[in-house]
């Protein structure tokens, strides 16, 4: 498929697809209720309003790490260093707490930001640039970036009293039902969704992802667009580097470890195919959602916590499976409405 | 490909790897050796000086081990005129703890104080090192006796399970009910030992109104134990208590139920340090929660292994040595000091403490 | 503007436009990766050099078997995975396979299996089946290994958990243990290494001097003209899957003996250690280029580098920056590097064009 052909023509074929991502995020969305609903059965306090507050934020900062990956995974690239990136933000917002008790929160959410956007020029500025491929780069920064987060925090721990009771209320505060950091979530989420399908750059992350060559072709900026998903993914680690610390008051050198497997297991486990051209944030957000889930839910379905990591597994293979299946359905269709073309 | 790269790009990559390799260069901190203090103590006179004490914690970046090594073994080896170094991987692995193992062993390390992250894995390596004349000392987490001189014990895990189980029977009362407890690894020595002795404990007719219903795992990580707190509460409706026996867990579960519906409801007790603990206990969150001094630990640690460096003591039974401020112990059975009862902190006494 | 996921064993990232001349990019590729391989071994030979002249105790025999000790593991698993990576495929379950058949090595123990060789027998049997699991999901239902072997790496290390709990196993006989670190008579290398080095060269060999390895790189650089060429692709897959599967098992029973210890968490993050290893290596992500000479070079570099910075005073936290910067480098440096050629190559006008 050409780049013109992921733009303009090829309609049809959009539309089908589109009902197929469709039926692949309704999909996460019944297996998560199917999983709520079990749960609700055998122990009605899952559902109350104290256990939606805990299964939403402990989905909220997956979710963010989520979004920002399936962007730049729709673009056939990944960002392993996401974790690492959370580790640094969370760390540097509570020193700055530290340094600084009166500091506005927004100073400190901008600054989280900022740092995280900083990580992210490193990483695309070395793909875009090198053209080097993106797994390795980022599985390099993921050791430089933790290292230096170890370095400069040493054996130090920020404790929920050296930050203002103003944002730890951020972090376990609630408006209208629902927790104040989710919000974020959502904001993000919207905001990268109508990004992606709405703004004719935002299409053409798909069509890199699609393929490179015939992006490149097409005339399309595939160095300045990959460059730009990398700032946003390192922008939004930082943001959940700062949503972290709200939410958890204790930050040391290891926060956020190892977080890069759980988020794209996410991303996959919401559908969005791991060299690129298709997904949606809502899918990955969905899988975030599913995720956390399970690890709340299989405690209180009395599963041994020694088969959550399997379940997490199974869950992935069945995941990419349900996606291959999708594919090759999709395909079959369309070569039959497409005639002998 | 390459030819349609333009010179700025070239230019900026290569500004990129230089940034990125100027930022690995200058991370490196310089080797933690000291030199000698005057000794404050007047019982370490009999310990040789220039003595290389090495303490090997779990892992480096870990708040418990800054404490006992660096705010304590330092001190202490400072006092007997040694020198102090402090190393260790960065994740909390038996494998990579062997690797610095062998190393503290090739650097003519006198004497190793390390809490052991697996009881068999560090064994052959602190063998090798022995044979090549260290003296090894484990403080926290022990090995297998055989393959150490010492250990040193923050506190029996009799004393322990005993005042854990007492603390949270007082929090919730004589009524008694459903309690959980929240661990640190699954693998983690101490921390099973200190279960199974809770199990004996609660299984006493004293105890027998508290019902132990669950035991997860919160991997000493601050957000799995968050979760795993959070879990516990929504699995067991009826649950009156949780002890922690890890510094991480207890903070973690804490700080979710002060945060929930269920402050004051659910007690809480475990193993925490003060600066963690303070605005749970000034809140109401929890009522008491215990632990030894990690400066202490360490502090007689680096005593324990000068001792055996300077053949005052060689870990056999009924041995005495002098540690400095801490005073006279005794080698009881195995080749273990034991450090004295956890300490129980509560509103009225935690501001005294500041670690 | 959805496309569907790649055909079986289809490209991946960013790969160069097919239809290229791929004998003139393999012949400049060979330049280019025998200079790395070059730049790799004198990258050793300084850091030995140097670290024996500057580092006190690396020039003793002990801290050789040090790090051979260490090396052997990752050295173990690099070697198929260097035939994985250069099809275009990658593995990242290993560590979590050698944790599984850790486990089970010790829950059999356990059981009263006291007989070494079945031990062995089953812990490779077990290890090349979780290998073809990935294998039937990478070649039969044509998933992107990437995403299935992230599955398989938190399944398999869930299953570890699920046989040893939080439990250890470590009451081996002292012969085992001993044995399986036990020098070479003369000198202090364990015997190991060269059970490592046969294994070395059998995968050189099927790689560099057969049919077969030609057509590694052929489905590296390009899966469809592969098949056509008569090469089963599927097939080779399957089976470079199976026998990553089964080294990582042999990295696992070594890893058990030598640790005397099985535990569930055996291994845990080794997928990265060895992926940076076999990249640094000089091996392409996108597959089709990269030598084992290099790969080999890059664990040995590794792990000496590590060691004699250890023994430098140098914290934890620097050598995991200095890692993460080697893998940035040996990825940016060779494109940095052909840059400036073209550049320079432009600039004389005489000097033929690279043809495109």
């Amino acid at each position: 498929m050409t780049a013109a052909g992921v733009l303009g023509g090829a309609k049809e074929g959009g539309r089908l697809a589109h009902r197929v991502l469709l039926v692949r995020e309704l999909g996460i969305a019944v297996a998560l209720a199917l999983l709520v609903g079990v749960t609700v059965l055998v122990n009605p306090r899952f559902l109350t309003a104290q256990g939606i507050k805990d299964l939403l934020l402990g989905a909220t900062i997956l979710a963010v790490l989520a979004v920002g990956q399936s962007i730049v995974v729709i673009t056939r690239n990944v960002d392993l260093s996401v974790g690492s990136v959370l580790g640094l933000s969370a760390f540097a917002t509570g020193s700055l707490f530290v340094a600084n008790p009166g500091l506005p929160i927004p100073v400190a959410l901008a600054a989280g930001v900022l740092l995280g956007a900083a990580c992210g020029v490193v990483n695309g500025g070395l793909i875009a640039a090198a053209r080097v491929p993106a797994l390795v780069v980022t599985l390099g920064t993921l050791y430089v970036f933790r290292g230096l987060d170890h370095t400069w925090a040493g054996g130090r721990q920020i404790n929920a009293a050296d930050m203002p009771p103003g944002f730890l209320r951020m972090g376990s505060g609630t408006l209208l039902g629902v927790p104040v950091l989710t919000l974020f979530a959502v904001v993000v989420l919207v905001a990268a969704g109508y990004y992606l399908r709405g703004y004719r750059s935002g299409r053409e992350l798909y069509a890199i992802g699609s393929s490179p060559a015939a992006a490149r072709l097409a005339g399309i900026p595939v160095g300045r667009r990959v460059f730009a998903a990398f700032v946003a993914s390192g922008a939004l680690a930082g943001l959940a580097g700062v949503l972290y610390a709200a939410r958890f008051g204790t930050l040391d050198a290891n926060a956020g470890n190892g977080f890069e497997l759980n988020v794209v297991a996410a991303v996959v486990v919401g559908g969005v195919a791991i060299f690129g051209g298709s997904g949606s944030v809502y899918g990955a957000a969905l899988g975030a959602v599913l995720l956390t889930t399970i690890s709340s839910a299989l405690p209180v379905l009395g599963v041994s916590p020694f088969w959550q990591r399997a379940a997490v597994g199974a869950l992935i293979l069945a995941a990419i499976g349900l996606d291959r299946a999708l594919a090759v359905r999709l395909a079959k269709t369309l070569r039959g409405r497409n005639g002998h073309g | 490909m390459s030819a349609r790269i333009r010179g700025g790009r070239a230019v900026a990559l290569a500004l990129l790897t230089a940034l990125t390799l100027a930022a690995a260069g200058c991370a490196g901190e310089e080797p933690a050796t000291t030199a000698g203090q005057p000794a404050a103590g007047g019982g370490a006179k009999t310990i040789k000086e220039g003595l290389k004490i090495a303490f090997l914690p779990k892992q480096v970046n870990n708040p418990y081990f800054d404490a006992s090594d660096n705010k304590g073994g330092k001190v202490a080896v400072e006092e007997v005129k040694g020198v102090y170094s402090q190393t260790g991987p960065s994740e909390a692995s038996p494998s990579a703890q062997v690797s610095y193992i062998n190393t503290l062993s090739q650097q003519g390390a006198d004497v190793i104080v390390v809490s052991a992250n697996d009881k068999d894995a560090i064994c052959g390596a602190l063998q090798e090192a022995r044979t090549a004349g260290a003296k090894v000392v484990t403080y926290d987490s022990d090995t297998n006796p055989s393959c150490r001189d010492v250990f040193i014990n923050q506190a029996s895990a009799e004393g322990i399970a005993a005042s854990q189980v007492k603390l949270i029977s007082e929090a919730v009362g004589p009524d008694g009910g459903e309690i959980a407890i929240l661990s640190a690894t699954a693998n983690a020595t101490n921390q099973n030992a200190w279960i199974a002795m809770m199990k004996t404990e609660l299984a006493k007719p004293e105890h027998g109104r508290l019902k132990l219903v669950a035991t997860v795992y919160g991997d000493d990580d601050d957000q799995k134990s968050f979760q795993e707190a959070q879990g516990l509460l929504a699995k067991h409706p009826n649950l009156k208590g949780i002890i922690s026996p890890t510094t991480v867990g207890v903070a973690a579960a804490a700080r979710y139920l002060s945060g929930s519906e269920y402050k004051g409801k659910v007690q809480l007790t475990g193993l925490g340090t003060p600066n963690q603990m303070r605005a749970y206990v000034k809140d109401g969150t929890v009522k008491s929660f215990a632990l030894w001094n990690p400066s202490d630990l360490g502090y007689l640690a680096a005593y324990a292994g000068g001792a055996l460096a300077s053949g005052l003591i060689t870990g056999k039974e009924g041995e005495k040595f002098t540690a400095g401020r801490l005073g006279e112990y005794t080698v009881g059975k195995d080749g273990v000091v034991l450090l004295g009862d956890p300490f129980v902190f509560t509103k009225d006494n935690i501001d005294e403490f500041d670690f | 503007m959805a496309e569907p996921t790649p055909a079986p064993g289809g490209g991946r990232a960013g790969r160069a436009p097919a239809g290229r001349g791929t004998a003139g990019r393999t012949a400049r590729w060979r330049g280019v990766a025998g200079s790395w391989d070059a730049a790799l071994l004198v990258a050793l030979a300084l850091v030995v050099v140097a670290g024996a002249l500057a580092v006190e105790g690396v020039a003793s025999p002990r801290f050789w078997r040090f790090v051979t000790l260490e090396v052997i593991p990752i050295a173990l698993i690099a070697l198929p995975m260097t035939l994985v990576i250069i099809t275009g495929e990658i593995d990242l379950s290993v560590a979590s396979i050698l944790g599984l058949t850790c486990t089970v090595m010790g829950q059999l123990w356990l059981w009263g299996i006291s007989s070494l060789p079945v031990l062995i027998a089953v812990a490779l049997l077990l290890g090349a089946l979780l290998g073809a699991v990935n294998g039937v999901f990478v070649t039969a239902f044509g998933l992107p290994s990437l995403a299935v072997t992230i599955g398989t790496l938190a399944l398999y290390r869930g299953l570890a958990y699920v046989v040893l709990g939080d439990r250890a196993v470590a009451d081996y006989p002292p012969g085992w243990t001993t044995g399986a670190i036990a020098a070479i008579p003369g000198l202090t290398i364990p015997w190991m290494i060269i059970v490592v080095a046969v294994l070395a060269v059998v995968f050189g060999l099927l790689l560099h001097a057969t049919p077969i390895g030609r057509g590694l790189y052929a489905m590296g650089n390009n899966a469809e003209a592969a098949r056509f060429t008569g090469i089963h692709v599927a097939r080779a897959k399957f089976w470079l899957f199976v026998a990553t599967g089964a080294m990582s098992a042999l990295a696992g029973v070594f890893w058990t003996l030598r640790y005397a210890s099985a535990r569930a968490d055996n291994g845990n993050g080794l997928e990265l250690a060895v992926v940076a290893a076999v990249l640094l290596g000089g091996v392409s992500i996108f597959g089709g280029r990269g030598r084992l000479v290099g790969v080999i070079a890059a664990v040995v570099l590794l792990g000496i580098l590590r060691n004699v910075l250890q023994l430098a005073y140098v914290p934890a936290n620097t050598l995991t920056i200095i890692t993460g910067s080697l893998l940035i480098v040996s990825v940016v440096g060779p494109n940095v590097a052909a840059m400036l050629r073209d550049r320079l190559r432009r600039r004389r006008p005489a000097a033929p064009l690279p043809q495109e």
